[in-house]
């Protein structure tokens, strides 16, 4: 895992549900993980899969990925090319699935002085995010849950775990 | 120092002799649900590269989403399903037809007061209507169950619900736990352990405890609780042979939050569109025109749900504008609800009966709707696109004011008919 990572912000508001990062319609049709990515954040914001590129970064409110346990609301951003998400708080479950997909996550109100389309820099060994108009820090992640997401998720972390890899 | 149910369960599991909330604790869960997604959790247990399951006892698979198929892509899907529980040796499997995952597993008698069971879907925390600790996981970890065992999980911070009062007549759990959700927002939960206690909740069925649960999700809880009573030993009774060991708060404990509530003043509640926390009274929409009311999934399916429905619908008509979708939540309360005359009275009042099972809640099959449509659900979540076109609203509500408004054509407060 990058210890600093610097992206293109994709701004969003609060409590933005796992429905429409990627609909329940989908959860069980579309198993092809690149084809999840084309449906991402379809019925929040219909220009966000045309248009993102490899690094772009998530920046949103509180309570983010709430609602249904579908991990495609993780892979299918995660396929899309994003490097992080920073929201204010994020759902449980959204939380846990971004961990073992090897997808980072950054808890602060950095949501308080971006706009989309501003360059956002995540330095995760400082703890620290730094935004065009000000900078955030953010608490670490517990080290065992740590080693889940730089092993690139809880495949590699089980399979080196249990002898496999 | 008292502990709260969850530190109390989670020690035990863990084998410590006491944890704090934010410690991470490694357990052994009890019982692990899956349901339509099994196929996709069975593809990432094979990449992690182990021949079998740790434990095949500890597997509870469920057919339920969308069945039976909607197509040969489900049909591929559910054939894998079938194809694994065989290969790993999975007993407690339960294809189409047998209900929605929330209802078989405690009918069952695979949730029992004090379990730990995980579950690959959100909703999970229902169990915990019947004292066990019950929490949602994705895909990838439910994998990673299979194939060893265990689960790290953070202990969380405790929220105590007390609730007072007499329920009033036409108002029920699904009124109050929408009260809650609109008042604390739907992160006012967000990773605690939620116990519900008090008078009133001691006063509920064990299927209006599961109400209040099955819906702390939508406000964030990791767990929901209601300690154990005769209430619940006599719900499981003939459901189980294991013996089962009841875990209950200290009265001592510390919580991070309690709140109080009187049902004895609380009136219908309705979500209106696209947020659950989204809840005023039902008089603030009434007479706002439906095309389409769903009563069942796994908030709203049991027997009482449909039995508060017949009540208001028995011999009467449907308004001519509206369809009413009926999905009993279980071969169970199907069955039960046939020999009460109650499906007999909501399919000559216009009911359309589908199978038990997930139906239209989350988009796939069974009652989408076409853009500009309104439905009336008793389900737990109203968000944008979720039964079918974004450009749709679902409400939500309970039995009763699901059932009134069928009968109305617009949505209506059970009250007053």
């Amino acid at each position: 895992m990058e210890t600093r990572i610097t992206g293109r912000v994709w701004k969003y508001g609060d409590d933005v549900n796992t429905d429409v990062i990627f609909p329940g319609k989908y959860t069980y049709s579309i198993t092809d993980r690149k084809e999840m990515a084309q449906h991402a954040l379809e019925d929040l914001d219909p220009t966000f899969a045309k248009n993102v590129k490899p690094g772009d970064l998530i920046v949103a409110g509180k309570n983010w990925g709430c609602g249904s346990s579908r991990e495609q609301a993780v892979i299918c951003l995660k396929e899309a090319g994003v490097g992080a998400i920073i929201a204010r708080s994020f759902a449980r479950i959204y939380f846990r699935n971004c961990i073992n997909e090897g997808l980072p996550i950054v808890t602060c109100d950095a949501v308080d002085s971006v706009e989309t389309g501003d360059e956002v820099t995540i330095d995760f060994a400082a703890g620290k995010v730094f935004t065009p108009r000000g900078e955030y820090t953010f608490p670490p992640l517990d080290p065992s849950v740590m080693e889940i997401l730089s092993s690139g998720g809880l495949v590699p972390y089980v399979r080196k775990k249990l002898g496999l890899a | 120092m008292g502990k709260t149910f969850a530190e109390k369960i989670l020690a035990l599991k863990a084998g410590l002799d006491e944890v704090v909330p934010g410690q991470i604790v490694t357990v052994r869960p009890d019982k692990l649900l899956t349901h339509d997604n099994t196929s996709a959790i069975a593809k990432t247990f094979r990449k992690i590269g182990v021949k079998r399951v740790a434990n095949p006892d500890m597997n509870v698979v469920i057919l339920d989403h969308v069945t039976p198929a909607a197509n040969e892509t489900y049909a591929q899907s559910h054939k894998e399903t079938r194809e694994f529980v065989r290969e790993q040796g999975i007993s407690a499997f339960y294809d189409i037809g047998e209900g929605i995952c929330h209802q078989v597993l405690p009918e069952h008698g695979h949730a029992l007061p004090g379990m730990l069971i995980v579950g690959s879907d959100s909703h999970t925390p229902l169990h915990g209507a019947l004292g066990a600790f019950a929490t949602g996981i994705g895909r990838t970890e439910a994998a990673a169950v299979m194939a060893t065992g265990e689960i790290w999980l953070r202990v969380p911070e405790s929220m105590r619900i007390v609730v007072v009062g007499q329920m009033p007549d036409r108002v029920s759990a699904k009124d109050l736990i929408l009260r809650i959700i609109g008042d604390i927002g739907a992160d006012g939960a967000d990773y605690k352990s939620v116990e519900f206690a008090g008078p009133a909740v001691e006063a509920m069925s064990v299927g209006s405890r599961m109400v209040l649960c099955n819906m702390a999700a939508e406000m964030g809880a990791k767990n929901a609780y209601v300690a154990p009573d005769d209430k619940t030993r006599a719900w499981l009774a003939g459901r189980t042979q294991a013996s089962y060991q009841e875990v209950l708060p200290d009265p001592d404990a510390t919580y991070a939050q309690v709140l109080t509530y009187d049902v004895s003043t609380l009136v219908p509640q309705v979500a209106k569109p696209h947020r659950v926390d989204n809840v005023v009274p039902v008089t603030e929409v009434a007479g706002l025109e439906i095309n389409q009311a769903l009563i069942g999934t796994c908030t709203n399916g049991r027997l009482e749900d449909l039995q508060a429905a017949a009540d208001i619908l028995r011999g009467k008509k449907i308004a001519p504008w509206v369809r009413l979708l009926v999905l009993p939540a279980s071969r169970e309360v199907l069955l039960e609800a046939i020999q009460a005359g109650i499906i007999t009275d909501l399919v000559a009042a216009g009911a359309t009966l589908l199978n038990p099972g997930c139906g239209p809640c989350l988009g796939a099959h069974e009652g989408c709707m076409a853009p500009g449509e309104r439905t009336i659900s008793t389900a737990n979540r109203n968000f944008k696109g979720r039964m079918g076109s974004p450009e749709a609203e679902i409400y939500l509500a309970s039995p009763a004011t699901v059932a009134a408004s069928a009968l109305k054509g617009v949505i209506t407060d059970p009250r007053t008919v």
